[in-house]
Protein backbone atom coordinates (compact mmCIF):
# COMPACT_ATOMS: atom_id res chain seq x y z
CA UNK A 1 0.00 0.00 0.00
CA UNK A 2 1.26 3.45 -0.88
CA UNK A 3 1.83 5.85 2.00
CA UNK A 4 0.15 8.63 0.02
CA UNK A 5 -2.52 8.42 -2.64
CA UNK A 6 -3.78 11.60 -4.23
CA UNK A 7 -6.80 11.13 -6.49
CA UNK A 8 -8.29 13.59 -8.95
CA UNK A 9 -7.43 16.63 -6.87
CA UNK A 10 -8.85 19.88 -8.20
CA UNK A 11 -8.65 23.44 -6.92
CA UNK A 12 -9.84 26.74 -8.34
CA UNK A 13 -9.33 30.28 -7.15
CA UNK A 14 -12.29 32.17 -8.56
CA UNK A 15 -12.35 31.35 -12.26
CA UNK A 16 -8.71 30.22 -12.36
CA UNK A 17 -8.40 26.47 -12.21
CA UNK A 18 -5.03 25.97 -10.53
CA UNK A 19 -5.18 22.19 -10.11
CA UNK A 20 -7.02 19.99 -12.59
CA UNK A 21 -7.40 16.37 -11.79
CA UNK A 22 -4.07 15.67 -10.07
CA UNK A 23 -3.40 12.02 -9.21
CA UNK A 24 -0.23 10.38 -8.01
CA UNK A 25 1.00 8.12 -5.28
CA UNK A 26 4.07 7.92 -3.08
CA UNK A 27 5.73 4.94 -1.43
CA UNK A 28 7.15 4.95 2.07
CA UNK A 29 10.76 6.12 2.03
CA UNK A 30 10.44 7.58 -1.43
CA UNK A 31 11.39 11.13 -2.33
CA UNK A 32 9.42 12.77 -5.06
CA UNK A 33 10.52 15.97 -6.79
CA UNK A 34 7.83 18.14 -8.32
CA UNK A 35 9.09 20.42 -11.06
CA UNK A 36 7.40 22.91 -13.33
CA UNK A 37 7.32 26.59 -14.13
CA UNK A 38 5.84 29.09 -11.70
CA UNK A 39 2.09 29.13 -11.84
CA UNK A 40 1.93 25.44 -12.70
CA UNK A 41 0.19 24.63 -9.40
CA UNK A 42 3.08 22.96 -7.55
CA UNK A 43 2.83 25.11 -4.46
CA UNK A 44 -0.96 24.92 -4.40
CA UNK A 45 -0.67 21.14 -4.48
CA UNK A 46 1.61 21.13 -1.41
CA UNK A 47 -0.69 23.58 0.35
CA UNK A 48 -3.65 21.29 -0.31
CA UNK A 49 -1.78 18.32 1.16
CA UNK A 50 -1.06 20.39 4.28
CA UNK A 51 -4.66 21.62 4.59
CA UNK A 52 -3.62 25.22 4.01
CA UNK A 53 -5.98 25.19 1.04
CA UNK A 54 -9.12 23.13 0.72
CA UNK A 55 -9.34 21.30 -2.60
CA UNK A 56 -12.63 21.54 -4.48
CA UNK A 57 -12.48 18.02 -5.82
CA UNK A 58 -10.71 14.74 -5.19
CA UNK A 59 -9.31 12.91 -2.21
CA UNK A 60 -6.11 12.39 -0.25
CA UNK A 61 -5.29 9.11 1.50
CA UNK A 62 -2.41 8.51 3.90
CA UNK A 63 -1.61 4.93 4.93
CA UNK A 64 -4.99 3.92 3.58
CA UNK A 65 -6.83 6.42 5.77
CA UNK A 66 -8.80 9.05 3.89
CA UNK A 67 -7.64 12.35 5.31
CA UNK A 68 -9.43 14.48 2.79
CA UNK A 69 -12.38 13.86 0.54
CA UNK A 70 -13.99 16.82 -1.19
CA UNK A 71 -17.33 15.02 -1.42
CA UNK A 72 -17.71 14.35 2.30
CA UNK A 73 -15.40 16.61 4.26
CA UNK A 74 -17.68 19.50 5.14
CA UNK A 75 -18.08 18.93 8.85
CA UNK A 76 -14.63 17.94 10.07
CA UNK A 77 -13.86 19.31 13.52
CA UNK A 78 -10.87 21.51 14.24
CA UNK A 79 -9.23 18.84 16.39
CA UNK A 80 -9.66 16.20 13.72
CA UNK A 81 -8.30 18.64 11.12
CA UNK A 82 -5.20 19.22 13.25
CA UNK A 83 -4.67 15.50 13.72
CA UNK A 84 -4.91 14.90 9.98
CA UNK A 85 -2.59 17.69 8.98
CA UNK A 86 0.10 16.25 11.26
CA UNK A 87 0.59 13.43 8.75
CA UNK A 88 2.41 16.10 6.78
CA UNK A 89 5.25 18.45 7.60
CA UNK A 90 5.93 21.54 5.52
CA UNK A 91 9.11 23.51 5.01
CA UNK A 92 8.30 26.91 3.54
CA UNK A 93 10.18 28.86 0.91
CA UNK A 94 10.41 31.80 3.33
CA UNK A 95 11.30 29.67 6.42
CA UNK A 96 8.64 31.31 8.62
CA UNK A 97 10.55 30.73 11.83
CA UNK A 98 9.00 32.33 14.90
CA UNK A 99 11.22 35.38 15.50
CA UNK A 100 10.75 35.64 19.28
CA UNK A 101 11.90 32.08 19.90
CA UNK A 102 15.43 30.66 19.72
CA UNK A 103 16.32 28.00 17.18
CA UNK A 104 15.83 25.36 19.87
CA UNK A 105 12.49 26.78 21.02
CA UNK A 106 11.30 26.91 17.41
CA UNK A 107 12.00 23.20 17.11
CA UNK A 108 10.33 22.08 20.34
CA UNK A 109 7.41 24.54 20.74
CA UNK A 110 4.80 22.60 18.79
CA UNK A 111 5.75 19.31 20.47
CA UNK A 112 5.43 20.91 23.89
CA UNK A 113 1.98 22.26 23.07
CA UNK A 114 0.81 18.97 21.63
CA UNK A 115 2.14 17.05 24.65
CA UNK A 116 -0.29 18.94 26.90
CA UNK A 117 -3.13 17.11 25.21
CA UNK A 118 -1.72 13.75 26.26
CA UNK A 119 -3.72 12.08 29.02
CA UNK A 120 -0.58 11.26 31.03
CA UNK A 121 0.84 14.80 30.70
CA UNK A 122 0.23 15.88 34.28
CA UNK A 123 1.65 12.72 35.77
CA UNK A 124 4.72 12.47 33.55
CA UNK A 125 5.29 16.13 32.68
CA UNK A 126 9.01 16.17 33.45
CA UNK A 127 9.79 12.96 31.57
CA UNK A 128 7.73 13.99 28.54
CA UNK A 129 9.40 17.40 28.31
CA UNK A 130 12.87 15.90 28.77
CA UNK A 131 12.15 13.56 25.90
CA UNK A 132 10.93 16.42 23.69
CA UNK A 133 14.00 18.52 24.50
CA UNK A 134 16.33 15.61 23.88
CA UNK A 135 14.67 15.08 20.52
CA UNK A 136 14.99 18.80 19.74
CA UNK A 137 18.71 18.78 20.50
CA UNK A 138 19.19 15.67 18.39
CA UNK A 139 17.35 17.28 15.45
CA UNK A 140 19.36 20.50 15.64
CA UNK A 141 22.47 18.36 15.71
CA UNK A 142 21.29 16.45 12.65
CA UNK A 143 21.05 19.70 10.65
CA UNK A 144 24.44 20.77 11.97
CA UNK A 145 23.21 23.59 14.21
CA UNK A 146 23.86 22.41 17.77
CA UNK A 147 26.02 25.48 18.28
CA UNK A 148 23.16 27.80 17.26
CA UNK A 149 20.50 26.34 19.55
CA UNK A 150 20.22 29.56 21.54
CA UNK A 151 20.39 31.95 18.59
CA UNK A 152 17.34 33.87 17.47
CA UNK A 153 16.30 33.63 13.80
CA UNK A 154 17.58 37.11 12.94
CA UNK A 155 21.04 36.07 14.15
CA UNK A 156 21.14 33.20 11.65
CA UNK A 157 21.87 33.19 7.92
CA UNK A 158 19.09 32.23 5.54
CA UNK A 159 20.58 28.78 5.09
CA UNK A 160 20.78 28.25 8.85
CA UNK A 161 17.20 29.47 9.28
CA UNK A 162 15.99 27.01 6.68
CA UNK A 163 17.88 24.17 8.41
CA UNK A 164 16.17 25.10 11.68
CA UNK A 165 12.86 25.09 9.83
CA UNK A 166 13.61 21.57 8.58
CA UNK A 167 14.41 20.40 12.13
CA UNK A 168 11.18 22.05 13.31
CA UNK A 169 9.14 20.20 10.68
CA UNK A 170 10.83 16.90 11.61
CA UNK A 171 10.11 17.36 15.31
CA UNK A 172 6.52 16.19 14.93
CA UNK A 173 7.69 13.14 13.04
CA UNK A 174 5.42 13.57 10.00
CA UNK A 175 4.75 10.65 7.67
CA UNK A 176 5.52 12.84 4.69
CA UNK A 177 7.76 15.90 4.73
CA UNK A 178 7.01 18.53 2.10
CA UNK A 179 9.40 21.20 0.86
CA UNK A 180 8.09 24.23 -0.98
CA UNK A 181 11.03 25.55 -3.01
CA UNK A 182 13.27 25.35 0.06
CA UNK A 183 16.20 27.16 -1.53
CA UNK A 184 14.44 29.76 -3.67
CA UNK A 185 14.74 32.51 -1.05
CA UNK A 186 18.43 31.84 -0.45
CA UNK A 187 21.56 33.43 -1.83
CA UNK A 188 23.20 30.95 -4.23
CA UNK A 189 26.13 30.28 -1.89
CA UNK A 190 23.72 29.18 0.87
CA UNK A 191 21.65 26.70 -1.12
CA UNK A 192 24.25 23.94 -0.78
CA UNK A 193 23.98 23.54 2.99
CA UNK A 194 20.19 23.20 2.79
CA UNK A 195 20.32 20.77 -0.12
CA UNK A 196 22.86 18.68 1.78
CA UNK A 197 20.49 18.38 4.71
CA UNK A 198 17.70 17.25 2.38
CA UNK A 199 20.13 14.83 0.73
CA UNK A 200 20.96 13.27 4.08
CA UNK A 201 17.25 12.92 4.82
CA UNK A 202 16.79 11.12 1.53
CA UNK A 203 19.71 8.86 2.39
CA UNK A 204 17.86 7.90 5.58
CA UNK A 205 14.74 7.12 3.52
CA UNK A 206 12.64 10.01 4.76
CA UNK A 207 9.43 10.15 2.75
CA UNK A 208 9.51 13.52 1.02
CA UNK A 209 7.84 15.66 -1.60
CA UNK A 210 10.14 18.40 -2.82
CA UNK A 211 8.91 21.24 -4.99
CA UNK A 212 12.10 22.58 -6.51
CA UNK A 213 13.72 24.52 -9.30
CA UNK A 214 17.06 22.80 -8.66
CA UNK A 215 17.04 20.35 -11.52
CA UNK A 216 20.45 18.79 -10.80
CA UNK A 217 19.45 18.28 -7.22
CA UNK A 218 16.16 16.66 -8.22
CA UNK A 219 18.03 14.33 -10.52
CA UNK A 220 20.44 13.24 -7.76
CA UNK A 221 18.06 12.96 -4.85
CA UNK A 222 14.59 12.15 -6.09
CA UNK A 223 13.40 8.61 -6.67
CA UNK A 224 10.69 9.98 -8.94
CA UNK A 225 10.01 13.26 -10.67
CA UNK A 226 6.65 14.73 -11.45
CA UNK A 227 6.42 17.51 -14.01
CA UNK A 228 3.41 19.77 -13.67
CA UNK A 229 2.15 22.34 -16.12
CA UNK A 230 -1.01 24.46 -15.84
CA UNK A 231 -2.49 22.33 -13.13
CA UNK A 232 -2.00 18.89 -14.64
CA UNK A 233 0.59 16.15 -14.28
CA UNK A 234 2.30 16.13 -17.65
CA UNK A 235 4.97 13.55 -16.99
CA UNK A 236 5.94 11.27 -14.13
CA UNK A 237 8.77 8.79 -13.73
CA UNK A 238 12.40 8.20 -12.83
CA UNK A 239 14.59 11.32 -12.97
CA UNK A 240 16.68 9.70 -15.69
CA UNK A 241 13.55 9.43 -17.83
CA UNK A 242 11.73 12.66 -17.02
CA UNK A 243 14.69 15.01 -16.82
CA UNK A 244 17.10 13.42 -19.25
CA UNK A 245 14.72 11.83 -21.76
CA UNK A 246 11.36 13.58 -21.50
CA UNK A 247 8.66 12.05 -23.63
CA UNK A 248 6.27 14.95 -23.59
CA UNK A 249 6.77 18.03 -25.73
CA UNK A 250 5.81 20.33 -22.82
CA UNK A 251 8.40 18.77 -20.51
CA UNK A 252 11.04 19.08 -23.21
CA UNK A 253 10.29 22.77 -23.71
CA UNK A 254 10.36 23.47 -19.98
CA UNK A 255 13.72 21.74 -19.53
CA UNK A 256 15.20 23.42 -22.58
CA UNK A 257 14.23 26.80 -21.21
CA UNK A 258 15.59 25.82 -17.83
CA UNK A 259 18.98 24.56 -18.97
CA UNK A 260 19.46 27.35 -21.52
CA UNK A 261 18.62 30.11 -19.08
CA UNK B 1 3.59 78.90 47.98
CA UNK B 2 3.53 75.43 49.52
CA UNK B 3 -0.25 75.65 49.68
CA UNK B 4 -0.38 76.39 45.98
CA UNK B 5 1.83 73.41 45.20
CA UNK B 6 -0.37 71.19 47.36
CA UNK B 7 -3.45 72.33 45.46
CA UNK B 8 -1.77 71.79 42.12
CA UNK B 9 -0.61 68.32 43.12
CA UNK B 10 -4.09 67.32 44.19
CA UNK B 11 -5.37 68.68 40.86
CA UNK B 12 -2.79 66.65 39.00
CA UNK B 13 -3.96 63.66 41.01
CA UNK B 14 -7.23 63.93 39.10
CA UNK B 15 -5.35 63.97 35.81
CA UNK B 16 -3.38 60.88 36.85
CA UNK B 17 -6.55 59.12 37.97
CA UNK B 18 -8.17 59.69 34.59
CA UNK B 19 -4.95 58.60 32.89
CA UNK B 20 -4.50 55.37 34.82
CA UNK B 21 -8.13 54.24 34.76
CA UNK B 22 -8.50 55.07 31.08
CA UNK B 23 -5.45 52.99 30.18
CA UNK B 24 -6.53 50.12 32.39
CA UNK B 25 -9.90 49.86 30.70
CA UNK B 26 -9.19 51.08 27.15
CA UNK B 27 -6.35 48.62 26.52
CA UNK B 28 -8.55 45.49 26.83
CA UNK B 29 -11.66 47.18 25.41
CA UNK B 30 -9.62 48.17 22.35
CA UNK B 31 -8.82 44.50 21.73
CA UNK B 32 -12.50 43.61 21.78
CA UNK B 33 -13.20 46.40 19.28
CA UNK B 34 -10.35 45.08 17.12
CA UNK B 35 -11.91 41.63 17.01
CA UNK B 36 -15.20 43.30 16.06
CA UNK B 37 -13.59 45.22 13.24
CA UNK B 38 -11.82 42.11 11.93
CA UNK B 39 -14.57 39.53 12.24
CA UNK B 40 -15.75 37.68 9.16
CA UNK B 41 -19.35 38.46 10.20
CA UNK B 42 -20.03 41.54 8.08
CA UNK B 43 -22.76 43.36 10.03
CA UNK B 44 -20.60 43.37 13.17
CA UNK B 45 -17.56 44.42 11.20
CA UNK B 46 -19.30 47.36 9.55
CA UNK B 47 -21.01 48.45 12.73
CA UNK B 48 -17.69 48.41 14.56
CA UNK B 49 -15.95 50.34 11.82
CA UNK B 50 -18.68 53.00 11.73
CA UNK B 51 -18.40 53.29 15.51
CA UNK B 52 -14.63 53.75 15.32
CA UNK B 53 -15.08 56.30 12.53
CA UNK B 54 -17.51 58.36 14.61
CA UNK B 55 -15.36 58.25 17.74
CA UNK B 56 -12.17 59.13 15.92
CA UNK B 57 -13.87 61.65 13.69
CA UNK B 58 -15.39 63.86 16.38
CA UNK B 59 -13.69 65.93 19.09
CA UNK B 60 -13.10 64.29 22.45
CA UNK B 61 -14.35 67.53 24.00
CA UNK B 62 -17.71 67.06 22.30
CA UNK B 63 -17.82 63.44 23.42
CA UNK B 64 -17.33 64.58 27.01
CA UNK B 65 -20.39 66.83 26.75
CA UNK B 66 -22.44 64.10 25.12
CA UNK B 67 -21.63 61.59 27.84
CA UNK B 68 -22.41 64.13 30.55
CA UNK B 69 -25.69 65.46 29.15
CA UNK B 70 -27.16 62.81 26.87
CA UNK B 71 -28.31 60.35 29.58
CA UNK B 72 -30.28 63.10 31.32
CA UNK B 73 -31.75 64.62 28.16
CA UNK B 74 -32.57 61.35 26.42
CA UNK B 75 -33.40 58.95 29.23
CA UNK B 76 -34.15 61.21 32.17
CA UNK B 77 -31.17 59.77 34.04
CA UNK B 78 -28.80 62.70 34.46
CA UNK B 79 -25.14 61.84 34.89
CA UNK B 80 -24.20 63.42 38.20
CA UNK B 81 -20.71 62.03 38.58
CA UNK B 82 -18.41 64.14 36.40
CA UNK B 83 -15.44 61.87 36.91
CA UNK B 84 -17.55 58.93 35.77
CA UNK B 85 -18.65 60.82 32.65
CA UNK B 86 -15.03 61.72 31.94
CA UNK B 87 -13.90 58.11 32.25
CA UNK B 88 -16.67 56.80 30.02
CA UNK B 89 -15.79 59.29 27.28
CA UNK B 90 -12.04 58.75 27.61
CA UNK B 91 -12.22 54.97 27.69
CA UNK B 92 -14.44 54.81 24.59
CA UNK B 93 -12.34 57.36 22.76
CA UNK B 94 -9.01 55.75 23.53
CA UNK B 95 -10.26 52.20 23.00
CA UNK B 96 -11.27 53.24 19.48
CA UNK B 97 -7.78 54.59 18.77
CA UNK B 98 -6.10 51.58 20.35
CA UNK B 99 -8.27 49.20 18.33
CA UNK B 100 -6.99 50.69 15.09
CA UNK B 101 -3.40 50.41 16.27
CA UNK B 102 -3.99 46.78 17.26
CA UNK B 103 -5.63 46.05 13.93
CA UNK B 104 -2.73 47.54 12.01
CA UNK B 105 -0.33 45.48 14.12
CA UNK B 106 -2.21 42.23 13.69
CA UNK B 107 -2.64 42.74 9.95
CA UNK B 108 1.08 43.45 9.56
CA UNK B 109 2.09 39.97 10.78
CA UNK B 110 2.97 37.86 7.72
CA UNK B 111 0.50 35.12 6.85
CA UNK B 112 3.41 32.67 6.95
CA UNK B 113 3.53 32.93 10.75
CA UNK B 114 -0.07 31.69 11.02
CA UNK B 115 0.54 29.01 8.41
CA UNK B 116 3.72 27.79 10.11
CA UNK B 117 1.78 27.43 13.36
CA UNK B 118 -1.10 25.69 11.61
CA UNK B 119 1.02 23.06 9.86
CA UNK B 120 2.64 22.34 13.23
CA UNK B 121 -0.78 21.41 14.60
CA UNK B 122 -1.32 24.48 16.75
CA UNK B 123 -4.81 25.68 17.54
CA UNK B 124 -5.92 29.17 16.56
CA UNK B 125 -5.67 30.48 20.14
CA UNK B 126 -2.18 28.95 20.45
CA UNK B 127 -1.12 30.65 17.23
CA UNK B 128 -2.48 34.00 18.45
CA UNK B 129 -1.13 33.92 21.98
CA UNK B 130 2.12 31.97 21.44
CA UNK B 131 3.26 33.35 18.12
CA UNK B 132 1.44 36.43 16.91
CA UNK B 133 0.74 38.44 20.07
CA UNK B 134 4.29 39.26 21.15
CA UNK B 135 5.21 40.25 17.60
CA UNK B 136 2.18 42.54 17.50
CA UNK B 137 3.10 44.07 20.86
CA UNK B 138 6.61 44.76 19.64
CA UNK B 139 5.35 46.40 16.46
CA UNK B 140 2.72 48.59 18.09
CA UNK B 141 4.70 49.76 21.13
CA UNK B 142 5.96 52.96 19.45
CA UNK B 143 2.46 54.00 18.29
CA UNK B 144 0.94 53.05 21.62
CA UNK B 145 3.60 55.16 23.32
CA UNK B 146 2.47 58.16 21.29
CA UNK B 147 -1.15 57.64 22.27
CA UNK B 148 -0.28 57.18 25.92
CA UNK B 149 1.62 60.46 26.00
CA UNK B 150 -1.23 62.22 24.22
CA UNK B 151 -3.60 60.78 26.82
CA UNK B 152 -1.64 62.40 29.65
CA UNK B 153 -2.21 65.79 28.06
CA UNK B 154 -5.81 65.06 27.03
CA UNK B 155 -6.78 64.54 30.66
CA UNK B 156 -6.81 68.34 30.95
CA UNK B 157 -9.88 68.35 28.71
CA UNK B 158 -11.95 66.96 31.57
CA UNK B 159 -12.24 70.50 32.94
CA UNK B 160 -14.83 71.33 30.25
CA UNK B 161 -17.33 69.23 32.18
CA UNK B 162 -16.10 70.48 35.52
CA UNK B 163 -13.51 68.02 36.76
CA UNK B 164 -11.08 69.87 39.05
CA UNK B 165 -7.96 68.88 37.18
CA UNK B 166 -4.68 70.72 37.48
CA UNK B 167 -5.11 73.46 34.85
CA UNK B 168 -8.59 74.27 36.14
CA UNK B 169 -7.41 74.69 39.72
CA UNK B 170 -4.35 76.63 38.63
CA UNK B 171 -6.38 79.05 36.57
CA UNK B 172 -8.25 80.17 39.68
CA UNK B 173 -5.06 81.84 40.91
CA UNK B 174 -5.09 84.23 37.96
CA UNK B 175 -8.04 85.97 39.63
CA UNK B 176 -5.64 86.81 42.47
CA UNK B 177 -3.19 88.17 39.90
CA UNK B 178 -1.00 85.05 40.06
CA UNK B 179 0.02 83.65 36.65
CA UNK B 180 2.89 81.50 37.96
CA UNK B 181 0.75 78.54 39.11
CA UNK B 182 -0.98 78.29 35.73
CA UNK B 183 2.27 78.29 33.80
CA UNK B 184 3.90 75.86 36.23
CA UNK B 185 1.31 73.16 35.43
CA UNK B 186 3.32 72.47 32.29
CA UNK B 187 6.11 71.16 34.48
CA UNK B 188 3.86 68.48 35.99
CA UNK B 189 2.93 67.21 32.54
CA UNK B 190 6.53 67.40 31.37
CA UNK B 191 7.85 65.51 34.36
CA UNK B 192 5.26 62.76 34.13
CA UNK B 193 5.69 62.37 30.39
CA UNK B 194 9.44 62.23 30.93
CA UNK B 195 8.97 59.27 33.25
CA UNK B 196 6.61 57.61 30.79
CA UNK B 197 9.11 58.08 27.97
CA UNK B 198 11.75 56.32 30.04
CA UNK B 199 9.34 53.49 30.83
CA UNK B 200 8.33 53.11 27.18
CA UNK B 201 11.98 53.06 26.15
CA UNK B 202 12.62 50.33 28.69
CA UNK B 203 9.70 48.27 27.35
CA UNK B 204 10.98 48.64 23.79
CA UNK B 205 14.47 47.58 24.84
CA UNK B 206 13.03 44.53 26.61
CA UNK B 207 11.82 43.35 23.18
CA UNK B 208 15.04 44.16 21.37
CA UNK B 209 16.17 40.56 21.52
CA UNK B 210 14.16 39.63 18.46
CA UNK B 211 13.19 41.18 15.14
CA UNK B 212 9.62 41.23 13.99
Amino acid sequence: MSILEVSSLGKSFGVTEVLKDISFSLEKGESLAIIGSSGSGKTTLLRCLNHLETPDRGSIRVNGETIFDASSDAGVSGTEMRRRRLHFGLVFQSFNLFPQYTAFQNVVLASELLARERPDYKARRKAILDEIHENGRRLLDSVGLSAKADSYPHQLSGGQQQRVAIARALALNPDILCFDEPTSALDPELTGEVLNVIRSLAARSTTMIIVTHEMQFARQVADNVLFMDRGVVVEYGRPADVIDNPKQERTRRFLENYFNA
Amino acid sequence: MLDIIRVLISGFGENLRIFALTLLMAIPLGLIITFGSMTRFRPVRWLTRVFVWVIRGTPLMLQLFVVLYAPGLLFGMPMRNRMMATLVAFVINYAAYFSEIYRGGIESIPRGQYEAGAVLGMTRPQIFFRIVLLQVIKRITPSMGNEVITLVKDTALSRVIGVAEIIMVAERYTKQGLIGPLFSTGLYFLLFNGLLTLLLGWIERRMDYFRA
